[in-house]
């Protein structure tokens, strides 16, 4: 039953778009943000996809599920508004937010959104035909 | 006799088998139509079913007692295609990330498979069917 398999594979994958949603659901709702809670400003976090063999065999090609390897930091620098009365303000009176790029999110949610849709297309369609190969020869 | 009345639904079989392998390595390129550096796979289907039924009717099968184990002849395909039996698929529009999952391509394989993975459960259906007739006799 190579077909019950199919479950395990797109599910990984819809587990990791999921994942990668999550992520930037956080940085979309973090794009305004002054100071986390280290007092630094908030860096945009990216998800990084790796493939991972769930057949039975160790090298079968065949069954490659998705997951998600590492969580990183954007690294650029964040925006700078002078603001001297801010709180938050540096000596200069500069005030540092997270360095989110909002368009790239809503771009990297709607890849996100596709890609889920697409995983559980394919598991419905495995399941019909695994219920239709349950009534084989009734 | 009764040899007579299972080929075909041995032939017919070894094509559900390999129909639902083919179905789990499209649902694993599109599970990973996201990760950097996936190599979408493909199946030449007839030259598999025609490697798959030529050596259906060998006695000398080699025991396998362990998932990890490759069969020789047609014990070999419950363990898995083979590597070589897979070729790549070559896209038509690179990605940066080297993915060369094309997705339009994979849904409509997809949905190709789909259709004749049920064509091939209706011949079996119908070949149960006749076998029944013939054995009720009235």
């Amino acid at each position: 039953m190579s077909m019950l398999s199919i479950f395990n594979v797109s599910g990984s994958a819809a587990s990791a778009q999921s994942q990668r949603l999550n992520v930037v659901a956080s940085n979309l709702a973090n794009a305004d943000t002054v100071a986390g809670p280290n007092g630094q400003a908030y860096k945009a976090r990216q998800v990084t996809f790796q493939t991972e063999l769930v057949g039975q065999t160790a090298n079968d090609p065949t069954a490659a599920g998705v997951r998600v390897s590492t969580i990183t930091e954007d690294q650029t620098p964040g925006r700078k508004v002078h603001d001297p009365k801010h709180p938050s303000a540096d000596a200069e009176g500069y005030v540092t937010y997270s360095n989110v790029n909002a368009v790239e999110e809503m771009v990297n949610m709607i890849s996100a959104s596709r890609s889920y849709q697409n995983n559980l297309e394919v598991m419905n369609t495995a399941k019909s035909l695994l219920l239709k190969t349950i009534q084989l020869g009734s | 006799m009764l040899n007579r009345l299972t080929d075909a639904l041995d032939f017919q079989g070894q094509a559900l088998q390999l129909r639902s392998e083919r179905q789990r390595l499209i649902a694993s390129n599109i599970a990973n139509a996201d990760t950097p550096g996936y190599v979408a796979r493909d199946m030449d289907f007839a030259k598999t079913l025609q490697a798959a039924t030529s050596t259906l009717p060998s006695a000398s099968t080699l025991a396998t007692s362990h998932a990890g184990h490759i069969g020789a002849g047609a014990a070999g395909l419950s363990g898995g295609l083979a590597g070589s039996a897979l070729t790549y698929a070559t896209s038509s529009q690179p990605n940066l990330d080297r993915n060369t999952v094309d997705m339009d391509r994979e849904r409509a394989s997809f949905a190709d498979n789909a259709i004749k993975y049920e064509a091939t459960l209706r011949f079996i259906n119908s070949n149960v069917r006749t076998s029944l007739s013939a054995i009720t006799g009235q």
